[in-house]
């Protein structure tokens, strides 16, 4: 027999598990006496909301499951925008919860809160144990929903007496069968063959690559599809790092903020491929005008998503990568498409996104000069905002998995306990997180968990001393009228000092490269404070409910 | 838009029918009528759900019902030929006399049964489809309905064809 607590680690440990986020409380004491003595590592961060970020910075980075660890009632409650980022965003996480003990619930006790009821509409499914008999099979259906299809977080509800009671070891079967659970992975062969004859016959194809084929692990499939088959290849904002940046295919990104020759891509095309993607308005703009010209593609693992915001001529439901892998090998292969490359080139000429030298402290030089510093050497974190945007125009990104944002939620907030993440993920190359003064002040207190775990994290804050995103649109669209967007300047390197952590303010842009420099050669973790242009602007955008063509801030039309 | 009756085979678990309707107004899909209870298989239950819209939506209200882990199977019973039934239960003012003799009547013609006559009420049971019971309902309206339950459409395909596990 053994206590509920040791299951649990077991359990997780039996799943690959090595790191747990957490944070300890009264009803998950008997956990956490049994991490006490377990090989597991644990990392105490300093408010649980970081707990569930990190635990889905290491998962995006690694491509594994994250694991965070909360008590009931606040504890609980304050991972909740943590799991609702990862839902939207589809990344697996098991999000462990204690409760009050079961006798006790529903009678409101002390730090009671139904967080399976409050997180229905996040997770992917969650769980209320009722008994220590069904932990094991639990954590292993957890995982085994966190991880496969579509995948996303799992939260598991441990009452105090679940975990304290006891059991003998429960047979698990070897492989995992849930009757209302059936992910399919394989494409749909007549649809395939649909979908190539509609390439064959296509003058001016586009693929419209999204998140899913970064989680697919997919993007050596892709470059291959697009290569093969000559097809130029926008990225959303998660789909970023599955192409590389300078692959003569690649426009980047596209949407809201995409390059000016990925929206004029997605409007002149005939062909759209989405793959992995969902039409998020930020992408689509106008959805009447989005790709008014093409016949779409969609490949995607959740039927849901086919049809949702768009009307597709070919669905294809299965895995990215086995899809691809299929359209492979049966696609033949094709000759340039010439005109439509051309034309591409031409856009990428006189469309090129801008980087202003004026001797002032642009954000946009400091992205690129870090860019050229780590090149294909680093995981860039985001928060959320025009530090996001930014990096996403400016950085130039190499591999998968190594661009790290909260693109469904826009969780600000998320950037710096998601780069701790990360940095467990991938111990071999420097974490940024790329923030600005806002959002790095919605969970600076994990300047205390990197200090006093020596997490490596290097801090990039852009700081405006405005919330800038909502800035830039009062700017454009209220008048100038900056209504509590403005942030009284805060010493970052005091801050960080304060915790330990080295530091340096950057005020000109011969300083940037030195700071940046410094960072890398910290061994630590290190607090970049970058007195940025202060209503620097995210051009070229889409104004809400436009056209995505009918682009602001960019060049005059060629 | 028409009305869309939907069969959802779930697992029967606590909370599994709040996921179920959660979604519906999450996503801002109008539950009509619901009903649920066990059905053949021991550990599944049946929901019955008539749901508004077009059928685009009604698509993706499957879809997004098919991918909460409890939901076995979900099937649109719309457009098959099936038997739909509900049961109401009426309570309306009768006094002694004529207005009771008329009530009878009426409920004779609607094959509903009187379950229970006090003093001044009468409770009358009805089954049928939705559009008989609100009829009656209409008719029985003058007398004064104190009180008026239904149960929810339930559906069941005709002939051999089921809506059973296997998703």
């Amino acid at each position: 027999m053994k206590t509920g607590a040791k299951i649990l680690v077991e359990s997780l440990q039996r799943e690959g598990t090595e790191i747990i986020f957490g944070y300890p409380g009264g009803v998950v004491l008997p956990i956490y006496d049994e991490l006490y003595n377990s090989s597991l590592q644990h990392i105490l961060v300093r408010h649980e909301q970081a707990a569930a970020h990190a635990a889905d910075g290491y998962a995006r980075a690694s491509g594994r499951v994250g694991v965070c660890l909360a008590t009931s009632g606040p504890g609980a409650c304050n991972l909740v925008t943590g799991i609702a980022t990862a839902y939207m965003d589809s990344v697996p996480v098991v999000a462990l919860t204690g409760q009050v003990p079961t006798n006790l619930l529903g009678n409101d006790a002390f730090q009671e809160s139904d967080i399976t009821g409050i997180t229905m509409p996040i997770t992917k499914h969650n769980y209320l144990v009722k008994s220590a008999g069904e932990l094991s099979r639990v954590v292993q259906e957890a995982f085994y929903i966190a991880g496969t299809g579509r995948q996303g977080p799992v939260l598991i509800d441990i009452p105090k007496d679940v975990s304290t009671g006891m059991s003998a070891d429960v047979k698990l079967p070897e492989k995992v069968t849930l009757r209302g659970y059936n992910p399919t992975y394989k494409g749909h062969k007549r649809q395939i063959e649909r979908a190539l004859e509609l390439l064959d016959r296509a003058e001016r194809p586009l693929i419209y690559a999204g998140g899913g084929i970064i989680s697919s692990d997919a993007s050596s499939e892709l470059v291959e599809f697009a290569t093969l088959a000559s097809i130029p290849v926008t990225t959303t904002l998660m789909g970023i790092g599955c192409i590389p940046c300078n692959h003569p295919l690649n426009l980047g990104m596209l949407g809201m903020h995409g390059t000016e020759y990925a929206n004029f891509a997605v409007t002149e095309c005939d062909l759209m491929i989405a793959i992995g993607a969902r039409f998020d308005d930020r992408v689509t703009g106008k959805i009447d005008t989005f790709a008014p010209h093409a016949k779409i593609i969609h490949i995607d693992i959740d039927p849901a998503e086919i049809g949702k915001n768009k009307r597709v001529d070919v669905p294809i439901v299965g895995d990215v990568k086995a899809v691809l892998k299929d359209l492979l090998s049966l696609m033949k292969k094709r000759d340039a498409r010439e005109i439509w490359i051309k034309k591409i080139r031409h856009w990428k000429q006189h469309h090129p996104l801008k980087c202003p030298t004026n001797g002032a402290l642009h954000p946009q030089y400091i992205i690129r000069t870090l860019s050229d510093l780590v090149k294909d050497r680093a995981v860039i974190v985001s928060e959320v905002g025009q530090n996001q945007m930014w990096t996403a125009q400016h950085f130039c990104f190499h591999h998968p998995r190594t661009w790290i944002t909260s693109g469904g939620l826009g969780t600000m907030g998320y950037g710096l306990p998601a780069a701790m993440g990360a940095h467990f993920a991938r111990p071999d190359v420097p974490v940024f997180d790329i923030a600005g003064d806002g959002s790095i002040q919605m969970n600076i207190q994990e300047f205390g968990t990197i200090a006093s775990n020596n997490i490596p994290v290097k801090v990039v804050i852009l700081n405006n001393m405005y919330l800038g995103m909502v800035r830039q649109w009062q700017e454009l669209f209220y008048d100038h009228r900056y209504s509590f967007t403005e942030l009284p300047p805060v010493d970052f390197v005091k801050i960080a000092d304060a915790y330990g952590i080295d530091g340096i303010r950057v005020e000109s842009p011969d300083e940037v490269l030195p700071a940046l420099q410094a960072s890398i050669d910290c061994n630590g973790p290190f607090v970049m404070d970058f007195r940025i242009e202060r209503e620097e602007n995210v051009f070229p955008m889409v104004p809400a409910g436009a056209a995505i063509n009918e682009m602001i801030g960019g060049h005059p039309r060629t | 838009m028409k009305p869309h009756t939907l069969s959802i085979l779930v697992e029967n678990r606590a909370g599994v029918l709040s996921r179920v309707t959660g979604l519906f107004s999450r996503r801002g899909f109008n539950i009509e009528s619901l009903a649920v209870g066990p059905c053949e298989e021991p550990d599944m239950s049946r929901i019955t759900i008539v749901v508004i819209g077009d059928d685009e939506k009604i698509e993706q209200v499957m879809k997004q019902l098919n991918k909460l882990i409890d939901v076995i199977k979900v099937s649109d019973l719309t457009d098959s030929e099936r038997v739909e039934r509900e049961l109401a239960l009426i309570k309306v003012t009768a006094e002694l006399g004529t207005t009771r003799a008329e009530i009878m009547q009426i409920a004779s013609i609607f094959r509903a049964s009187i379950v229970d006559v006090g003093a001044k009420t009468l409770i009358l049971q009805v089954i049928g489809d939705t559009d008989k019971i609100d009829a009656l309902e209409k008719l029985l309206r003058q007398y004064g309905i104190k009180e008026f339950v239904r149960t929810g459409t339930v559906g069941i395909l005709r002939g051999s064809k089921t809506v059973t596990s296997g998703k």
